[in-house]
């Protein structure tokens, strides 16, 4: 019995802090972990995974072989998923892909991608999380829930924490939470606005009004009362350090980047009254690094087309979504990421059609349907690396259990090295 | 075996002004200098009519990191104009004013430089820095550890610890693989944590009782105890005001007769009261310098264009973006520092820019001795460090000066001393300030010149009467002694060193600070260095 440190890749957190007592390659305890993380840790078995084409097993080998005579024969292939892999990967995936020429996307094309677009076109004055721990006196969640989502969030970093210049912790915060449902998260705020759906933009821009001291004509908006605005409004201009920490309930409402737009707005006005800024709260434990990876390779962070030699960025056109929506790519070669089990219908119901790849370290509804299925060894789990967390700050993945698997980076080196061979 | 022969050799540590000298390669290190009949090369470049030079080294350039990396994000309008397709010996990119990694270390190496220092590295995501850095090919690289706004550091100042500073920097250094101590706008950068700032270096931090001027003094003073390789480089409280020439001289007071670079002194060399009548004070400036041989400065010339400013000088970045009204990103980094983006256009008829644009030449024209000046845009803040062959002519040649300051608004005339400065740097100067300069400034003994036993880094340039053309794309660059550029195209992608301190005197400081690091940061203390595997050539310098 031996106990390990470990960060925890089962989510954006990153909690860096977790200890795993292992016992011939089984975990019987995860200390400091969430419910999500002593549950992934302590259920993952990947040994009786085997390659497979078309539902029948094979050697590793042939299934490379077949992955890349899929992607060879593609005139118009696209590389998606990266998000819940190490950075290490994620380079590899980009050389691969401007190899072939082909695209490449992250799952912030279903996740975050609006709020990209928001801060290419406003800015994002934002944060580390641990300046929420040590100063903010007003912590604002809108369209998240990170009590379900990112369990110890609250504990470790935004609510209850006492940080440098907030000895008191929980008691030194006001915590406000605006969703369109009572989320476990609203149940453990001071304030919950109640927001009808697809009413974020306006609620936002009427809180710039207010900030701006406009004298509005209405009673409510998106069915808060005005008062309760203007109370918040007030506790905005009048705290030391104020945070917005935004999900999913705004990226992927009605108005999308243009909700963000205005969240970033707002928090950027605000900072002619006081310190305000804002974290965009990520999912997938590394899809920060993967924005992070494409950025530094290519100058951009999700979207890309190789098609011309040079990498082209365009969501919309180079999305995932519309480029298997409008039935575009011809292969697909699919890492750390479960597409058909979170992408829309219309999109994913068109990978059925075409030949596609699955590298991951489970079972994955989306493996199930591969053309061919390479399992993989977890990175953070049986493979070391680097990830990102949510605010950008880069952690160092720990190997806890051997696995029998090659890492995500050896295949698709091994496809590569193939690919270049011709 | 490589001999070059029949090219002009640039070599100032060695005094070489121009002499046609074999130079002989071998290992990755010059081998012999001058004639040698003994001697078998396996290739002879033939450099008749090209200039010699030792790799180029830029001593302040942002091309790595976190903050680096958000600038690429925001734009990809500035990328979308300046593509870098792949070829069979390179990866592909953009380029502009925030290049892609692979495309940064290529446009360096094509125009003859070989190690460029990334001039700001936060300690909490210096794994960041060190990514990229792994990612820019061919040139050898280092990073500054930014110190001005560590939490322990101002504690232990406030204490009066001074001995706890020491050790702690010496083990930051080494934990975050860091090249020196990097101060910006000291205990500015925490008051901004509360959205303030300090307004001169006797104003105290918000939360600490330490002033800028205590910890300039300290620092500077700990940076020559430990004996680095460079001395603190310092960005100066008061950056881009007008008036703040006084603040910045006072800083330099504050170092005492310790080493000090001023970096990107340009926006630090303003007179006036307010944007109406901001003028020049390069003189005052480089007066001071001229004076104090502990002292040196790179200038921070801006280019007249579109460009992404970047600091990790916060409040600067927020006054900039109120000023433009531009995008603006804002960081800020738990315990230590922050950082700030905002695209800018520097435009030729703006009086502000137009001042700005006269104030670095100045400095460069002005300071007596170019083995302390050197020439930098703090790139990508005063423009892209692809403009450094126009700024070379610039500093080469009045008649071309004139014909941009003739482009000028005449009221920019009377508030700049540019027109009358008639100085032309020679190429041996030129020499001076890009090679042989920054390898003293930097302390490395094997870089910046010719001689037996330096690193082959050696750039060859074809002559031509327009000197920016020449410096724009080198004929030969060898790294290594290698020949990794020919004719301008990358033949090979190599990848550099990494150059490091670790000075050796930390102590027990990371137990004593152990407790306190893992209540207020949000990582463990055993997670927050970079290992040595991030770094593919790294290279331990020794200290003292």
């Amino acid at each position: 019995m031996e106990t390990i440190s470990a960060t925890c890749p089962f989510c954006g957190c990153l909690c860096d802090d977790i200890q795993i007592v292992v016992e011939n390659g089984k975990v019987l305890e995860v200390k400091n972990g969430c419910s999500i993380s002593k549950t992934l840790f302590t259920h993952h078995d990947p040994d009786d995974l085997v390659p497979q084409i078309e539902g029948k097993k094979t050697s590793l080998e042939e299934a490379l072989d077949r992955a890349t005579s899929i992607i060879r024969q593609a005139r118009f292939p696209l590389v998606f998923g990266l998000s819940m892999t190490s950075c290490e990967a994620q380079r590899k995936a980009v050389e691969l892909a401007e190899f072939i020429g082909g695209n490449i996307d992250s799952t912030s094309t279903f996740c975050h991608g609006p709020t990209t677009l928001a801060m290419q076109s406003v800015g994002e004055p934002t944060c580390t999380l641990g300046e929420i721990k040590n100063r903010a006196d007003l912590v604002v969640f809108w369209g998240c829930n990170p009590v379900e989502a990112h369990p110890r969030h609250i504990a470790r970093y935004s609510v209850s924490p006492k940080g440098l210049f907030n000895p008191a912790g929980r008691r030194g915060r006001t915590v406000v939470t605006v969703d369109v449902r009572a989320t476990p998260t609203a149940r453990v705020s001071d304030i919950f606005l109640q927001i009808q759906p697809h009413k974020d933009y306006e609620v936002f821009e009427v809180l710039r009004a207010l900030l701006k001291g406009k004298d509005l004509r209405i009673d409510s908006v998106g069915g808060i009362p005005l008062d309760a605005l203007k109370d918040l409004v007030n506790k905005m201009k009048s705290c030391k350090f104020g945070i917005i920490l935004f999900g999913m309930g705004l990226t992927m409402t009605r108005g999308r980047h243009l909700n963000i737009e205005a969240a970033i707005s707002l928090v950027r006005d605000l900072n002619q009254f006081t310190k305000f800024l804002i974290i965009p709260m990520r999912g997938h434990y590394n899809v920060t690094g993967a924005d992070a990876v494409l950025t530094w390779q290519t100058g951009y962070p999700y979207a890309l087309n190789f098609s011309r030699g040079y990498p082209q960025y365009n969501p919309g056109e180079f999305t995932t979504v519309d480029l298997l929506r409008r039935k575009e790519v011809d292969a697909a070669l699919i890492l750390a990421s479960d597409p058909m089990a979170s992408l829309p219908r219309q999109a994913s119901s068109y990978l059925e059609e075409i030949p596609f790849v699955v590298l991951d370290c489970r079972k994955s509804y989306s493996a199930s349907f591969a053309t061919v299925f390479i399992p993989v060894a977890a990175s953070g789990v049986s493979i070391s690396g680097t990830a990102y967390r949510m605010d950008g700050v880069p952690v160092l993945l720990k190997r806890v259990l051997d696995s029998p698997h090659p890492t995500d980076e050896q295949v698709l080196d091994g496809i590569l090295k193939r690919l270049r061979q011709r | 075996m490589i001999r070059i022969t029949r090219g002009k050799v640039y070599d100032p540590i060695n005094g070489i002004n121009g002499k046609e000298l074999d130079i002989w390669v071998d290992g990755g290190k010059i081998v012999q200098v001058g004639d040698a009949p003994d001697l078998v090369a396996e290739r002879i470049i033939d450099a008749e009519g090209c200039i010699v030079m030792p790799g180029g080294i830029d001593i302040h350039s942002h091309i790595a990191g976190g903050k680096v990396n958000l600038g690429r994000k925001l734009r990809p309008e500035d990328h979308r104009k300046d593509v870098v397709p792949r070829t069979e010996t390179t990866r592909s990119g953009v380029g502009h004013s925030i290049p892609s990694t692979f495309v940064t270390g290529y446009r360096y190496a094509q125009m003859g430089y070989t190690m460029v220092m990334e001039a700001a590295m936060p300690p909490l995501t210096a794994k960041h820095t060190h990514e990229e850095l792994h990612d820019i090919p061919i040139i050898d690289k280092g990073s500054y550890t930014l110190m001005g706004n560590n939490h322990f550091i101002l504690k232990f100042i406030e204490k009066g610890e001074i001995e706890k500073v020491k050790s702690f920097i010496s083990w930051l250094l080494k934990t975050t693989k860091g090249y020196t101590i990097k101060i910006v706008n000291p205990c500015g950068v925490e008051s901004w944590k509360w959205g303030k700032n300090v307004e001169n270096i006797d104003q105290q931090a918000l939360d600490y009782a330490v002033t800028p001027r205590q910890l300039i003094s300290i620092l500077s003073q700990i940076a020559d105890e430990l004996g680095l390789p460079h001395s603190i480089h310092l960005h100066c409280n008061n950056i881009g005001v007008p008036g703040n020439y006084e603040t910045t001289i006072e800083s330099m007071k504050a170092a005492g007769t310790n080493r000090v670079h001023v970096t990107h002194a340009q926006f630090n060399s303003y007179g006036g009261k307010g944007w109406a009548d901001i003028h020049s004070k390069a003189r005052e400036v480089v007066e001071y310098v001229n004076e104090h041989s502990n002292v040196t400065f790179d200038a921070g010339q801006i280019v007249f264009g579109d460009t992404t400013t970047m600091t990790a000088d916060g409040p600067w970045q927020y006054r900039l973006y109120l000023l433009s009204g531009n995008k603006w990103i804002n960081a800020d980094v738990e315990m230590e520092t922050s950082a700030g983006i905002v695209p800018y256009t520097f435009r030729k008829k703006s009086l502000v820019n137009a001042v700005q644009w006269a104030i670095g030449l100045e400095l460069m024209l002005l300071a007596e001795d170019p083995w302390r000046a050197f020439m930098t845009t703090d790139h990508p803040n005063g423009g892209p460090f692809t403009f450094y062959p126009q700024i070379i002519k610039l500093l080469m040649s009045r008649a071309a000066r004139e014909e941009i300051i003739a482009q000028l608004p005449r009221r920019a005339l009377e508030r700049i001393s540019l027109p009358q400065i008639t100085r032309e740097y020679s190429l041996y100067e030129i020499a001076i300030i890009t090679r042989a300069a920054p390898s003293k400034l930097l302390g490395l003994h094997q870089k910046g010149h010719l001689g037996v036993g330096a690193d082959a880094d050696i750039a060859i340039y074809r002559e031509n009467p327009d000197v920016e053309k020449v410096f724009s794309s080198v004929q030969y660059l060898l790294k290594d002694g290698e020949v990794v550029v020919e004719n301008g195209i990358v033949l090979k992608s190599t990848s550099g060193r990494i150059l490091y301190v670790d000075p050796g005197e930390e102590g027990d400081i990371e137990e004593y600070i152990r407790e306190e690091f893992e209540k207020f940061y949000t990582v463990t203390l055993d997670g927050y260095g970079v290992p040595e595997n991030y770094l593919e050539r790294g290279e331990c310098l020794s200290c003292g």
